[in-house]
């Protein structure tokens, strides 16, 4: 992968939308949910070890929790018929125990029925609701809108209004492998795994796979989502499925992770923020949620049984990272982290997204001024990790060819071992963070954060984090000769991890250091009413936030750069 | 949840490796498997399949021998690989072209490997880190396709298991599927197999007493008594548990069978290589000559040298190690080493509980 970006049309590698699994996954809506449904009991039932008393108490277990859902945190997307359905299913487990004259077997049935209503409501709850109109519609109000936008900024005079002078993707910078990405989308299966910092993430995933020419790719949104209607249309849209985060049952879990090993064995590309939420600290993610992941790891076994052992039947995890000089969430997001990490009891959630007017207006600025994002694909990978070839084919350290169906072979066939594929999954998620570390790309704006706040944190030797986050803003000023100093050791560390290819680095890193250290402030937490960091009257640098600071320097963390310090 | 085939086809079980401690687990495998043992030399494999021993010492019939690295990876899917650590690597490299995600490998090398930059070596790299060094179910990870991996480690010394002496060993894996076909190829009526699935801890279980060993033959050949031999073992145990939490193993494991089991056996027997290279030196000899008419490599001598590197290079304090060193490379004396230890100020009898 090399730092520069190209700017580049990209045709669609599936010009028939029949041809779009998210399309065929949609006309056949209803067998999958079925599939699913019937996937997911099964899967319980041999996890519950078919005990039918463990099965029972889950059961259980589940409608207490569900009860007190309804009637403690009712949302306005659930179905109106929530309260009944939960009765039902608790007048039937009543009947049940009290049935003294069923044979255990009879009860056993009974059980499973139960569960089995249980499942496929949870799976028509999950299931997506892609409908290619609106997809277009909305891939071309955003296309058009942000393109608009751009124009208008960029363009002088009555003609911004018609140019095509600038496109999203001088704004939004596409690097990486995106020619491989693009042919083993067309033909195997593609699982996106992104970092994840910012809301505007899923947007911009979306915007980016339509602009690489690929079909949609499905992912999972959070249900409260979907409460507001025009997210909901565009999550629809987007080929989303919903993911409810306050049912913890086992019957859910499993029927959301069956519900995507699937869609998956469907080949449906898929999309997981395997941070599983937005990254608090502002570090990469180091430590994934495994939930979905291993779904991946589970559909290319299942693939493997059906034999369907050629590239057809491969999944591939492809590692994206995204960077920016800002993050509109941050405060709230280190907030957060500050406050679940020095354990104070309480702390204000606000959530900046939920102000439509607060979207709008960071839209406007984030078109209208500088500050550039770059999304970096990462070279894709089987599921145990290893890369693959323009063939799809897996490789190992040394080149050679791994058929990666062995990986699931025990005495010459293969077998099903959860164990086995837990230890998988957790190898797989280790090999997503050190290639989020690879292909993560080094702006300026991340170099002046980082030597800033290591020079104050050295200034301040006996403090620790909390103390020197809580030091009063006076009194924390570097001379502008010393900060291109440290700056300077900084980035040719950088450059050193660059030539081994453990990061990449922005072109405009390529500039002299003065250019570099101005374009830094300039951008860094550009739209922050208090800016993290600035250059003063005197020239020298100062801080107006050291939270946002803090946050902004995280971003690289994990290179072991703070050893210089 | 595991849905176990027991009726794993009778496939053969392969030995990489025929020293002393191959001999002894090749000969506990053809108790109830057909085995395939891998030997360089060709006069080894002769030997094995025309009379049945292996440097004199004698061999189950149904063991066969081979050096075609091709034919003893197709012919099994299980092979338990049991090199000296100098060789385990390149041994590896050889095997890496014929082996696929489908094998399984357990190891029995209590050993570790220094992996460093190009053209250096340890005497000219001023600090080593952990990424320097591998333990033998790493070198396997790096060096081929292999993830199910284990080790196999305890108090087995290879001279007692051949005169079918009752003992125990541990099996540890992130694998349960390895621990089970390790317990299923291994567990007779007088030998019991222990699983274990912190795999680094074990193995630094068994790579870490070795440096206790030596010191334990030391006392042994100074005519110290049980009193001492009681306060090394204990101390010993100190630092073991502390270099091997730094690289990356769990306290559990090492107050185990494979830690303080292996610990207690290769401290107070003559049968133990390490423990004789202590005996011998205490007795005046240099290391040089004992190496020199040694059989096999006693692996605790490397160990001794890589870990005071990286104890240095961590700012830990080692005492044992660090005066062990002295005695192997710097021709300090045993007795000052030992006035050196008795003066050092251990105060708190245990703390890493």
């Amino acid at each position: 992968m090399t730092d520069d970006y190209i700017k580049h049309k990209y045709a669609p590698i599936l010009p028939q939308k029949d041809e779009w699994p998210v399309v065929k996954l949609s006309k056949h809506r209803k067998e999958f949910i079925k599939a699913v449904a019937l996937a997911a009991r099964n899967r319980i039932i041999a996890l519950t070890g078919n005990n039918m008393e463990i099965l029972r108490e889950e059961l259980e277990t589940t409608l207490y929790r569900e009860k007190l859902r309804i009637k403690q945190n009712p949302w306005l997307v659930d179905p109106e018929d929530d309260y009944e359905f939960w009765s039902k299913v608790k007048s039937a487990m009543v009947h049940l125990t009290s049935e003294s004259n069923l044979s255990n077997k009879d009860k056993k049935t009974a059980y499973h029925n139960i569960l089995h209503d249980i499942t496929t409501r949870y799976a028509e709850e999950i299931a997506s609701n892609f409908k290619h109109s609106h997809y277009k519609a909305t891939r071309r109000l955003v296309t058009y809108g942000f393109s608009r936008l751009l124009n208008a900024a960029r363009v002088k005079g009555f003609k911004s209004l018609f140019s095509t002078q600038y496109t999203l993707q001088d704004k939004i910078q596409i690097i990486g492998e995106t020619e491989q990405l693009r042919d083993l989308a067309s033909k195997g299966t593609v699982v996106m795994v992104p970092t994840h910092f910012s809301n505007l993430d899923s947007i911009l995933i979306g915007w980016t796979i339509s602009t690489l020419g690929m079909p949609p790719y499905i992912y999972g949104a959070g249900l409260n989502l979907f409460n507001i209607q025009i997210f909901s249309y565009f999550m629809n849209a987007l080929g989303a499925y919903k993911v409810d985060r306050r049912k913890k049952n086992l019957p859910y879990i499993e029927t959301l992770k069956t519900y995507s090993s699937e869609a998956i064995q469907f080949g449906c590309h898929s999309l997981f923020f395997p941070g599983g939420t937005r990254s608090r600290s502002g570090k990469i993610e180091s430590k994934l949620k495994l939930g979905l992941l291993s779904t991946a790891v589970e559909a290319q076994r299942a693939n493997y049984q059906k034999d369907l052992n050629d590239i057809s039947g491969k999944i591939f995890i492809v590692p994206v990272t995204i960077n920016y000089h800002f993050v509109l969430e941050a405060p709230s997001l280190i907030q957060e982290h500050l406050s679940i990490t020095g354990q104070e009891r309480f702390y204000q959630e606000t959530d900046e997204f939920s102000d439509s007017l607060k979207i709008a207006k960071f839209l406007v600025k984030f078109f209208t001024k500088g500050s550039d994002i770059s999304v970096s694909i990462g070279k894709a990978m089987d599921v145990l990790g290893n890369y693959v070839d323009k063939d799809g084919k897996s490789l190992d350290s040394h080149g050679r060819n791994i058929d990666t169906r062995d990986y699931f072979v025990s005495d010459g066939k293969i077998s099903i071992d959860t164990q086995r594929e837990d230890q998988y999954t957790i190898r797989l998620g280790n090999r997503i963070v050190e290639e989020f570390h690879k292909i993560n790309r080094v702006f300026s704006s991340h170099l002046v954060a980082f030597t800033a706040f290591q020079i104050f944190k050295r200034q301040n030797r006996k403090l620790d984090l909390f103390s020197l986050l809580r030091l009063p803003e006076e009194d924390l000023v570097i001379p502008y000769a010393q900060f291109r100093a440290e700056c300077e050791r900084v980035l040719n560390r950088i450059k050193e991890i660059r030539a081994a290819g453990k990061v990449h680095i922005a072109p405009h890193l390529k500039q002299d250091l003065d250019g570099i250290i101005a374009h830094g402030l300039s951008n860094v937490g550009l739209y922050h009413s208090k800016r993290p960091l600035i250059l003063n009257d005197n020239g020298d640098i100062i801080t107006e936030d050291m939270n946002l600071l803090y946050f902004y320097h995280n971003r690289l963390d994990g290179y072991d750069l703070e050893k210089l310090f | 949840m595991i849905l176990k085939n027991s009726s794993r086809s009778n496939k053969p079980v392969g030995v990489i490796g025929i020293g002393s401690f191959g001999t002894a687990i090749a000969n506990m495998l053809a108790e109830k498997s057909q085995v395939i043992v891998y030997a360089r030399k060709a006069d080894v494999v002769e030997e094995i399949n025309a009379r049945h021993t292996a440097g004199g010492r004698d061999l189950h019939p149904r063991i066969e021998a081979t050096s075609d690295i091709e034919y003893i990876c197709q012919k099994c899917e299980i092979l338990f690989p049991v090199v000296s650590s100098s060789g385990f690597r390149e041994v590896m490299q050889q095997f890496a072209p014929f082996l696929h995600p489908y094998h399984i490998l357990i190891h029995g090398t209590k050993g570790l490997s220094l992996l460093l930059p190009d053209g250096k070596t340890l005497e000219t790299v001023d600090r080593i880190k952990r990424d320097n060094i591998a333990t033998m179910s790493e070198v396997i990870l790096n060096e081929t396709v292999v993830v199910r991996v284990g080790c196999l480690a305890g108090p087995n010394l290879a001279k007692e298991l051949s005169l079918k002496q009752p003992a125990a060993t541990v099996i540890a894996s992130k694998y349960n599927e390895v621990i089970l076909e390790g317990q299923r190829l291994l567990r007779n009526d007088r030998f019991q197999v222990y699983g274990n699935q912190d795999i680094i801890g074990v193995e630094l279980s068994g790579v870490l007493k070795n440096i206790i060993a030596i010191a334990a033959g030391a006392l042994g050949g100074m005519g110290l008594g049980e009193n001492a031999k009681g306060l090394l073992i204990s101390r010993g145990m100190v630092e073991l548990i502390y270099l091997g939490k730094a690289l990356g193993g769990g306290t559990k494991s090492f107050i185990g069978l494979a830690g303080i089991g292996d610990l207690v056996a290769t401290c107070s027997s003559k049968l133990s290589r390490n423990y004789t290279v202590g005996f011998r030196l205490a007795n005046g000899e240099k290391l040089p000559d004992i190496i020199a008419d040694m059989e096999e490599v006693a692996e605790g001598i490397n160990t001794v040298k890589l870990i005071k590197t990286f104890a240095e290079s961590t700012g830990m304090r080692a005492p044992i190690t660090e005066n062990l060193y002295k005695v192997l490379f710097e021709n300090f004396k045993v007795e000052e080493a030992l006035q050196y230890l008795m003066k050092y100020p251990f105060n708190v009898d245990v703390d890493f509980l």
